[in-house]
């Protein structure tokens, strides 16, 4: 057992884990944020994504004690209360879900790809989400979503998102 | 009420799923999210043996681990459960069937320490002789899988043959096959093949159950019907049906792998066996593909016969079904693939036989449009290769045999009614917006042929004659409705399209009506299942007759405070008013609860309209001709694709799709894009790139999403066009007729027809898979791939060409 600090979403908080222990694991079941997926345990399917001091990772397969220390952002750290943010909104208008369970992760990677690239093209949005999977095939909303969310990233480009 | 086509509020219109914002903000609780007080963990020990005779279970070192709570093994709960054939244990008993048969499970404090006990539960095996495919399972003197067959509950349509590896037989006749062949101008002899496929939804079957000390059971499940489960489990573990309790959360994809029952009856013994503990069992993904039921695999052994005119005179079709250790659902998989056998055409001589056989293989259930995607597969090749050999259009031949709705008879001797649908429109729709013979742009490469294919589809729910659904309205103080339905939900967005139904109905705005996300089967409507596309069909109709009650209600009570005759009430605009005089008006908040007169009467109560739906004219197929109606609608589809062709590589890839479905009205018409989209890039996954691959001791080896590839972003076509067609269903609500399936049934098909097209090659096997493909041509078109060696600047010689190792998905890193 080892004491961690995390910073998930702006708040510190912190956790007993076992040295075996994936992150993952430590955000849901420990820390209870359960926006963060999971649906294969092996880094495959990009569900268990969070952003690590701003970059996607596969929470499953980083160890806990790995991330002490860290600044954690999950889905529910892009927006407060009723508002959603720009790619939030954009994913509900274009209907860029089906089941959902996939959508958090989508989300999240997207807002990781336009943060640092705002003028992706369609293969470059493509290539970087192919990390993900959603079985539902919801890809040709997701898409234009993407893409519509992107005018806003670039508009701020310069602010902190 | 309904089917007239005037302006509307919101039938027709594109609108998110109301529970989109639960969604994308991470705060939609599923299953798997949900924990609660003192909740246990559960773990499965399953079976490494193919089939086995089970000596003995030593738990005692399991049971030392520290936080094991106890351990159950098959004989602790003798029942079997089974939608259709109650053939399935919970735990093996006696013996196990397949190589990650459940055995044993482990209950304890952490899943960690369940983890950990489940490696040291010891199973004493001894081998039986096993059986991995259908042919040898059929066999005289084959392994027996299920020796006490005759002793399985069997639903009335299904008949498994004792003594036999055969869990079901389904037989289709209409005229004299034999005879028709005999004289045909072309006779086409053909075996067609598809591999077990995982459904994959992305989160796993999850089941929280808590075993409550009064005898009630209440679940927490990842479930497609809960209503299925609920009776089907009550059933099974003879309890009341309602001491039964399912909950449903949000699901994660079921694709019809959540069907009828799955783990809650285990889960639920466990909880009592735990002193009534909650209890929580999340398969892990090696578990979901390897313990749970998968799509079946087949055999088709077809012969189609022909006039010269392209006439499609006799169709003669053989499907062996590998349900693998159970065939629970799977046999009516296999029914439904003998019914529907012969698509959208009008065949005059049927025969066809369909058999569901067990093997030592995972089993199998439902999956998206099961029966339908397993016929076409062989049909709609058939047509293409049948043009071709009487040099007919391919769009030709299927003007020559398509059904004509109003006319026709089914193979299953239905008269198709009138609204049907309209078969013929879907063709030229297709033929519009694919346009196979436009001219194609040549590819830049040589060795890259680019192509263009079609296959048609149609597709009606495959459920039980007596299959119903109810509905319940309630109105709140606002004149805002709470709608209950059975409905699951499980991304397809049914519930959005009812709400949409009811604020259209009574002109409300659509944020006053509201299905509640999370449902129990003691607190909403019944519906049998949620499956087959019946949702908004079968809910739908029940919700327009619970609109009707409630409507009635209201007019009954406007017209006493109006003091005019009923019939001069109108319901819109979300409120009552008097035709001619638009001041005597009454909004709907002021009947809700009751309306009160100035002086304080009051009349009426709250505001409630209930209403059911129940097929009329379904009923049992003939059981040695397979005649009847089975379905309650037939919906009339078809998908083209562009794709281009790596000769070299054998790759295959869609670079366009088009997707049109007669569904007699748009609801919600993002819905039913996202339906067609979903279709199409599942359908295109699975028929390129997906297998469950077996070794020879029965073991699966890539059940993981590296070595079992699933299409992700950046293999979706550049473009999908989607054109629903709307020929309204008279009895449909609002015209609508179902649409979620469909829309994968004919992906597979419509590629291996652009393929046969451009290389006279044909695909006999799904998926097709560079390996597969490049097989195909090096023994069908040596010629092609000369030519492209050529091309390339290499060798002309292909006899001792090995295909080139070629990553093209990772995980299909194959060498021939
Ligand atoms: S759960 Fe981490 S990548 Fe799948
Ligand atoms: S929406 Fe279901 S997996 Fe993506």
């Amino acid at each position: 057992m080892k004491k961690i600090t995390l910073n998930v979403n702006g708040r510190r908080r912190t956790a007993n884990v076992e040295d075996n222990e994936i992150l993952l694991d430590v955000l849901r079941d420990t820390l209870g944020v359960k926006s963060v997926k999971a649906a294969c345990w092996r880094g495959e399917c990009g569900l268990c994504s969070v952003l690590m001091y701003g970059k996607a990772v596969k929470s499953c397969l980083i160890l806990a004690v790995e991330a002490d220390g860290a600044k954690i952002t999950t889905v529910e750290g892009l927006s407060r209360g009723e508002s959603l943010s720009p790619l939030q909104k954009s994913f509900v208008e274009h209907g860029a879900m089906q089941c959902g369970f996939c959508t958090p992760a989508f989300v999240l990677t997207a807002h990781s790809l336009l943060t640092t690239n705002p003028t992706a093209t369609d293969s470059e949005i493509k290539e970087y989400m192919s990390g993900l999977i959603c079985r539902c095939g919801t890809y040709n909303q997701m898409l234009p979503a993407i893409k519509e969310a992107a005018k806003h990233y670039r508009k701020h480009a310069s602010d902190d998102l | 009420m309904g089917n007239e086509k005037t302006r509307t509020r919101y039938i027709g219109r594109s609108i998110p799923q109301n529970d989109s914002p639960l969604k994308v903000t991470g705060t939609a609780t599923y299953a798997s999210d949900i924990e609660l007080p003192g909740m246990l963990f559960a773990k499965l020990v399953t079976s490494d043996r193919a089939h086995a005779k089970i000596l003995s279970i030593d738990t005692k070192e399991a049971k030392s681990v520290p936080g094991v709570v106890a351990i159950a093994t098959g004989s602790d709960f003798p029942f079997r459960i089974g939608i259709y054939v109650g053939d399935r244990d919970l735990l093996a008993t006696d013996k196990v069937r397949w190589v990650g048969h459940p055995v044993a499970a482990v209950i304890a404090e952490t899943l960690q320490a369940a983890e950990e006990a489940a490696e040291k539960v010891q199973v004493q095996y001894e081998d039986l002789p096993a059986v991995f495919n259908v042919r040898d399972a059929l066999k005289p003197g084959a392994p027996i899988i299920h020796e006490h067959m005759s002793e399985y509950r069997v639903f009335p349509a299904f008949s498994p043959v004792p003594g036999t590896n055969i869990a079901n037989k389904f037989v289709l006749k209409r005229g004299d096959a034999k005879a028709a062949l005999d004289k045909a101008h072309l006779v086409i002899e053909e075996e067609f093949r598809m591999p077990r496929v995982s459904h994959a939804f992305m989160e796993t079957q999850t089941v929280v159950a808590l075993y409550r000390r009064d005898g009630v059971v209440e679940v927490w499940s990842s479930l497609q019907s809960p209503f299925a489960a609920r009776y089907l489990m009550a059933q099974s573990l003879n309890m009341p049906v309602n001491n039964v309790i399912i909950h449903h959360p949000f699901c994660g994809g079921g694709f019809g792998g959540k069907a009828g029952l799955g783990w809650e009856p285990l889960v639920a013994l466990l909880s009592k066996m735990a002193d009534n503990k909650p209890v929580k069992l999340i398969l892990s993904r090696k578990e979901q593909f390897v313990s749970a039921a998968v799509r079946e695999a087949f055999i088709a052994h077809v012969k189609a016969g022909f006039e010269k005119d392209g006439k499609f005179v006799a169709y003669q079709a053989d499907f062996i079904m590998d349900c693998g250790g159970y065939g629970d659902y799977t046999v009516n998989v296999s029914r439904t693939t003998g019914y529907a056998a012969d698509g959208s055409y009008d065949i005059e001589n049927l025969d066809v036989t369909c058999r569901a056989v067990y093997t030592n293989q995972v089993p199998t259930t439902a999956m998206r449009g099961f029966g339908y995607p397993e016929g076409h597969w062989p049909l709609e090749q058939l047509l293409d290769r049948a043009a071709a050999r009487l040099h007919l259009d391919p769009v030709k031949i299927r003007l020559v045999n398509l059904v004509k709705p109003g006319e026709s008879t089914t193979g299953t001797g239905e008269h198709l009614r009138e609204d049907a649908g309209d078969p013929r429109r879907v063709l030229s729709t297709i033929v519009k917006e694919l346009k196979p013979n436009g001219r194609i742009p040549e590819s830049k490469e040589p060795w890259v042929i680019r192509a263009r294919g079609f296959a048609l589809n149609v597709k009606g729910p495959s459920q039980p004659p007596n299959a119903s659904g109810s509905s319940i309205l309630k109105f709140n103080e606002d004149g805002s409705i709470d709608l209950l339905v059975g409905t699951g939900l499980f991304g397809q967005g049914t519930t959005t399209a009812l709400c949409m139904i009811v604020a259209e109905e009574f002109g409300l705005p659509l944020e006053k009506v509201r299905v509640p996300f999370e449902r129990g089967t003691d607190s909403t409507a019944y519906t049998w299942q949620t499956v087959g596309s019946r949702g908004l069909f079968v809910d739908g109709n029940a919700t327009l007759g619970a609109i009707r009650e409630a409507k009635a209600k209201i007019v009954e009570i406007s017209s006493q405070v109006f003091r005019v005759p009923k019939e001069d009430v109108v319901v819109r605009d979300g409120a009552a008013s008097v035709r001619g005089r638009p001041w005597l008006k009454i909004p709907l908040s002021d009947i809700a609860m009751a309306y009160t007169y100035p002086n304080g009467n009051a009349i009426g109560g709250p505001l409630i309209g209930t209403g059911t739906w129940t097929s009329v004219l379904n009923s049992y197929l003939n059981p040695e001709t397979g005649q009847g109606i089975p379905s309650i609608f037939h919906t009339f589809g078809g998908t083209g694709v562009e794709i281009t062709l790596n000769l070299l590589t054998g790759e295959i890839c869609v670079e366009k799709g088009v997707q049109v479905e007669d569904i007699g009205r748009v609801i919600n018409r993002l819905g039913v894009e996202q339906q067609m989209d979903g279709g199409m890039i599942m359908g295109m996954s699975i028929s390129l790139w997906e297998k469950m691959q077996v070794d020879g001791q029965g073991w699966v080896t890539n059940p993981n999403f590296s070595n079992y590839y699933i299409a992700r972003m950046k293999d979706m076509p550049g473009e999908i066009r989607k054109v629903a067609i709307e020929t309204p269903q008279e009895d449909g609500p609002w015209g609508a007729r179902g649409v979620g399936e469909m829309t994968m049934i004919s992906v597979a098909p419509a590629i291996a027809n652009a393929v046969f097209r451009a290389t006279g090659v044909i695909l006999r096997d799904e998926p097709m898979t560079p390996e597969t493909v490049w097989l195909a041509i090096r023994e069908q078109r040596p010629d092609l791939l000369e030519k492209a060696m050529k091309a390339l600047g290499g060798t002309s010689d292909t006899t001792h060409l090995q295909r080139p190792l070629v990553r093209v998905k990772s995980g299909q890193n194959e060498t021939s």
